[in-house]
């Protein structure tokens, strides 16, 4: 599975590529679940002598396989919250030249792509590929709490509990979707859930 | 002319008015029987004596009670008013642009008198006097875009200009059309306007943007949005929604024409001095259906732009399913006669309604 073509939507919402090794001095891969397909899909030894790969498996048996690639450093976090200390500190000691490559969720891309940004990476040198699943990172517009991995629209704030609807509006400062109560109108009247792009 | 400020609630019981005098000068904003996006931007000169247009930043009966309003929605809900670090500057050059301004265009009603840094500022109608260090954080009680924003009629909307976009890099948003200013902090033109329907695929916001980044000191520009309020609520936030959204349910064709108000924003455009940011007040007046009735070519015109308005844009505009009602209290106003050209009202030459 896990290559998926998402339909055109608006200008707020990121676009994704296909990974490519790119000159650098040192390079950062941070991905989870199937993102480890598309590191697999890029390594070579030479590249791999230079590269630290940040894994999050979430439930997933890849990370052997990007073990077994030898990059200088490896390292397996059980979260991305788990995580994000260790990004933070590998991003300030960036060299000039480091190339970020990020694969897997949204979430995870999105959040990883704020850190490298406030590190001052430049854009130019981020590059993205979406593996796996198309659940979401929500926010929600009300208590402003956020729903991690949201399969369904509508779904049910992990925070308030109101049942909102999954917008394709993005902020790339909260890597994050806008969820918006469905039933304001009609308290209580709440579609039945599906997938999101379903 | 002397203004009477008007003690009124926009929540709860809803006791907001509009003088005769505020609906005359209401911006009616249809210049023709029919309504699309488009680029309408002009220059921000003046206008018609006593208009809204008049003044840089217009002051009406409405404005001690508006700012009690945002006091309340700020006292809830802080995030409504933030600006990213950077941001600090073009703050002090927005205090500056409305505290000059406001001096000049209403001497009675505000002061300001300057000895180098050292300035002294009076807001008559909200009882302040204070004395502070310009550029000097340390001696106002708020950030100098919260501090004179929360004296100001009108949401605003601070932009950081770099990379040939325009960033929303700070805001003081309590009287929405329902976006989110802490959702869409940090981002740029393309990405704020993202969910507006249709007007991406005209190319408006590229010559809209083009246009924005050329503004110059001294030079504003200025243009009118509008959409559909059920009672004049102010907060339409997308973070109240929930609390809201059950009002638009609540229209009868016995209260619509008290309750159904058309909401106009009166946007400006200033470039900043010294950030070289852009400031974007977005003046929010509403008017009630039966007081926009009172205009023969208003409710003509109103009736006309509501019928064939097109679906996706009431539907964004969140009134497609009131549109029906509307409609039919509406046509009551529409004797089919022609409307003559432009927003004023021409209360002396615009025929009574025929029927
Ligand atoms: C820099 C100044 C501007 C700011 C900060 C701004 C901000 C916004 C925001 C936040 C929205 C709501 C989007 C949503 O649904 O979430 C909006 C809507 C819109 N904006 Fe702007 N805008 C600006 C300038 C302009 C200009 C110059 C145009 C000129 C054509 C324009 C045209 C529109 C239109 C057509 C809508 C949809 C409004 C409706 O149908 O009610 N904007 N704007």
């Amino acid at each position: 599975m896990s290559k998926f073509e998402f339909p055109p939507s608006i200008r707020s919402r990121p676009v994704y590529g296909t990974l490519e090794a790119r000159p650098g001095k040192t390079h950062l891969m941070i991905a989870d679940a199937e993102g480890a397909e598309a590191i697999l899909a890029v390594a070579t030894p030479d590249l791999m002598a230079a590269t630290h790969i940040i894994y999050i498996p979430k439930g997933t048996d890849y990370a052997d396989k990007l073990r077994a690639l030898k990059p200088a450093q490896f390292y397996e976090g059980p979260t991305y919250a788990a995580s994000v200390t260790r990004i933070q500190r590998v991003l300030q000691d960036a060299q000039m030249g480091l190339q970020v490559y990020l694969a897997g969720t949204e979430g995870l891309m999105g959040q990883a792509q704020n850190e490298a940004m406030k590190a001052g990476i430049p854009h130019t040198a981020i590059q993205t590929e979406h593996r796996g699943s198309i659940a979401r990172r929500m926010q929600c517009v009300h208590c402003k709490g956020i729903t991690e991995d949201v399969e369904t629209d509508p779904f049910v704030c992990s925070h308030c509990g109101l049942n909102l609807f999954v917008r394709d509006h993005y902020s790339r400062r909260l890597a994050a979707y806008q969820g918006v109560c469905i039933d304001a109108e009609d308290p209580g009247n709440v579609p039945p859930q599906k997938g999101i792009y379903e | 002319m002397t203004i009477q400020f008007n003690d009124e609630t926009f929540r709860d019981d809803y006791s907001f008015r509009n003088s005769e005098r505020a609906i005359k000068r209401f911006p009616f904003p249809f210049d023709k029987d029919s309504y699309m996006y488009a680029v309408n931007m002009e220059q921000h000169r003046g206008g018609p004596s006593d208009s809204i247009y008049e003044k840089r930043f217009d002051v009406d009966e409405h404005y001690v009670s508006e700012m009690r309003d945002r006091a309340m929605v700020l006292a809830d809900d802080p995030l409504r008013c933030q600006s990213l670090p950077h941001m600090t500057l073009a703050g002090w050059d927005l205090l500056e642009l409305i505290m000059v301004s406001k001096s000049e265009d209403y001497p009675d009603l505000f002061q300001l008198h300057r000895d180098g840094d050292q300035w002294h500022w009076i807001n008559k109608p909200l009882g302040i006097d204070d004395k502070f260090t310009f550029m000097d954080e340390t001696t106002l009680p708020y950030g100098p875009m919260e501090y004179i924003t929360r004296q100001t009629q009108g949401d605003f909307c601070v932009l950081d200009q770099r990379d040939d976009n325009l960033w929303m890099d700070a805001g003081m948003i309590t009287t929405q059309a329902d976006w989110s200013l802490d959702f869409d902090i940090g981002m740029n033109f393309f990405e704020w306007h993202a969910p507006v329907p249709l007007a991406h695929e005209k190319g408006i916001f590229v010559r809209a943007l083009k246009f924005l980044l050329n503004i110059q000191q001294g030079a504003p520009a200025r243009r009118l949005n509008w959409t559909m309020t059920v009672n004049p609520l102010l907060d339409t936030s997308p973070e109240n929604y929930h609390k809201w959204g059950i009002q638009k349910t609540e229209l009868t064709p016995e209260n619509i024409g008290s309750k159904q108000h058309l909401r106009v924003e009166l946007q400006t455009f200033f470039r900043l001095p010294r950030s070289n940011g852009l400031v974007f007040p977005i003046r929010c007046y509403l008017c009630s259906f039966q007081d926009l009735m009172t205009s023969p070519k208003w409710g003509r015109r109103l009736h006309r732009v509501i019928r064939d308005l097109p679906e996706e844009l009431a539907t964004y505009k969140g009134f497609i399913d009131n549109r029906p009602m509307m409609l039919d209290y509406l046509s009551k106003f529409d004797d089919g006669l022609p409307t003559s050209n432009g927003i004023w009202p021409e209360f002396d030459t615009e025929p009574p309604l025929q029927k």
